[in-house]
């Protein structure tokens, strides 16, 4: 897929933002010193009086973004996953969550595909996190086009969203124009009888490149796309395990309390079949450049494909 | 109103918090006494509010952010006339609208759900700045305890608010001097209270937070600062109203049993008794 166009999703929440500011005059962003990084700064350049930096200082951003939206305004709170799902959890959960505020929350620097930054900064954690909140709507868009489509699905989503943005650039998937954004909803990105392979965010693309090679070796896998983790798509997800009997998750995230183990919820209630539950296998990240990261934790095409096979096994 | 209705009102509010706390055998009756002045000033006197319309759209903003002291929130807005007083009783009990801790979903005339404390302020201090915004003529009031400033979020969201010159903004603290563990200067001191504030570019008012004309003269002088936020010091007695609470670490968290709920209500009827001789001078 190298002569794919690729774009960081972080880019298309930036650029999101400042499309939705022209139509929606209550939307402000909040960042904690780091428009440059979570590509707000495009935001603050076109709608500065609509740009609120709060310092670093997650907490009370968190908080400030509450009182915003009981004033009426659509705060977009923005900064790293480590910061606005981990070190600012328990404002969310009681500041947000618990009043159920009209607050979206723009994650942008999740997972492993930080890179150089290292372990500290690598949220793992957050879809886990976030979607213990009730209420809470979470997302982690596969690229550009779902990217800037969950934003604008979030503005108009009256109640609080988490939506989970790359650092790294990765390939637009979604270009076509048949392509429709529904919160709640996933999609079949390739059709296969033999194993679904449910992923989100990067892991998409990297689903795809490794039903291509598993083709090659005879084996037909459906990926199927859940940009959405809560509320997860159980109908898709389920038809899928009917026709194929054993599903594999994929995500740039813990293997506790995200995707996979969403999907193994829906799955062991409604139709239990077996479930490999692919990404960070409960330990931390390390320092590196993304893409050798991504390679080493096997959520590269080829890591899935290779644990798609012993799956099968 | 005048000093002596005030005083009345909050003889009134307090019966309401020891009632509560009583029914409920939970809750925070220590905290709630000493603002129980505070709480009459604001809903009597001093914030443009509507009990008929609690979601009035210029209404004054309150934000409790030493949310356990609810009981004295609750009472202030029952006697107020935004839901029964005699609901009161019904204080943390299963299926009670009045929940442990202020929620806004469930609850007439509270702005903002709290109860963990040093995140009322930050969201008193979106609302201020959400306010200045659209140059809307809206003041916002928070309440904090004396050990909830030991919170680091206290002071990201008093330099924001600093920085921002938030003159809409008033922040209380409500200095009793006691805390769960003890007394604040012992547990881990956040004194000088005031300098501090001072420190965070906030206007500053000491005041007694049981004299009315120190209480008002305190929101005028409030109201009349621009350019910075105003933090009221308001140094209060714990367990204020009720013999055997004042002072005393023991009632910040504890429900009065049968007996000591009676002798409470006699002190509490007693300085009714006194306020009714009393002439407005």
């Amino acid at each position: 897929m190298a002569d794919v166009k690729k774009i960081a999703t972080r880019e298309s929440y930036g650029n999101a933002l400042v499309e939705l500011g022209a139509e929606y005059p209550n939307l402000v962003v909040l960042d904690a010193d780091l428009a440059a990084a979570t590509k707000t700064g495009v935001f603050k350049k076109a709608y500065p009086e609509r740009h609120i930096d709060c310092g670093i200082a997650e907490c009370n951003m968190t908080g400030i973004a509450a009182g915003l939206a009981t004033m009426g305004k659509i705060p977009f709170v923005s900064s790293f996953a480590m910061f606005a799902a981990g070190r600012a959890f328990e404002q969310v959960r009681n500041s947000i969550g618990y009043p159920h505020l009209n607050v979206k929350i723009g994650a942008t620097h999740a997972g492993i595909t930080v890179g150089e930054d290292g372990a500290s900064h690598q949220c793992n954690e957050d879809i886990a996190l976030m979607r213990t909140i009730p209420g809470m709507v979470v997302m982690c868009p596969a690229d550009d086009v779902e990217a800037k489509a969950a934003v604008r699905a979030a503005v108009e989503h009256e109640g609080p969203v988490y939506i989970r943005f790359g650092r790294a650039a990765c390939p637009v998937i979604n270009d076509n124009p048949e392509y429709k954004f529904e919160i709640g909803k996933g999609t079949v990105v390739r059709e296969g009888s033999d194993v679904t392979i449910v992923a989100t965010g990067i892991c998409v693309g990297s689903a795809l490149e490794a039903a291509e090679m598993l083709a090659a070796e005879g084996i037909s896998a459906e990926v199927i796309n859940i940009c959405t983790i809560k509320p997860l798509d159980e109908e898709i997800i389920i038809n899928s395990a009917k026709k194929t009997g054993k599903v594999v998750t994929a995500e740039e995230h813990s293997v506790i309390g995200g995707l996979g183990s969403a999907v193994c919820d829906a799955l062991s209630a409604s139709y239990p079949v077996p479930v490999k539950k692919i990404g960070m296998q409960d330990v931390f990240g390390e320092s590196g450049s993304a893409a050798a990261l991504v390679e080493k934790y096997k959520l590269d095409g080829k890591g899935i494909c290779e644990q798609v096979k012993d799956f099968l096994k | 109103m005048n000093n002596l209705e005030l005083k009345k009102t909050a003889n009134e509010v307090r019966k309401g918090i020891v009632t509560a706390v009583h029914s409920a055998k939970a809750g925070h009756p220590g905290g709630s006494l000493s603002a129980a002045d505070i709480y009459t000033y604001l809903y009597f006197e001093e914030m443009n509010i509507d009990p008929k319309n609690p979601k009035m759209e210029e209404r004054d903003r309150f934000v409790l952010s030493k949310g356990h002291t609810a009981p004295g929130l609750y009472s202030a807005l029952a006697n107020r006339g935004f839901f029964p007083v005699e609901d009161l009783k019904t204080l943390r009990k299963l299926g009670s609208y009045l929940q442990g801790h202020p929620s806004m979903q469930y609850i007439p005339g509270v702005d903002m759900s709290s109860g963990s404390l040093g995140q009322g302020i930050s969201a008193a201090v979106g609302m201020a700045l959400g306010a200045k915004m659209d140059n809307r003529d809206v003041r916002v009031y928070t309440l904090l305890g004396d050990g909830e400033i030991e919170e680091g979020q206290v002071w990201e969201a008093s330099m924001f608010a600093g920085h921002r010159k938030l003159d809409n903004l008033v922040v209380i603290v409500d200095n009793n001097g006691l805390q769960i563990d003890g007394p604040v200067s012992e547990v881990c001191s956040p004194y000088p209270i005031d300098k501090k504030f001072e420190a965070f570019n906030f206007h500053v008012i000491n005041v007694d937070a049981h004299d009315f004309d120190a209480i008002r003269a305190a929101f005028k002088e409030a109201r009349e600062t621009k350019g910075m936020p105003t933090a009221i010091i308001a140094h209060s007695l714990k367990g204020k109203g009720v013999s055997f609470m004042e002072g005393s670490v023991a009632w910040h968290g504890t429900a009065p049993n049968d007996e000591q709920y009676a002798v409470a209500m006699a002190d509490l009827e007693k300085i009714g008794e006194e306020l009714d001789k009393e002439v407005e001078a």
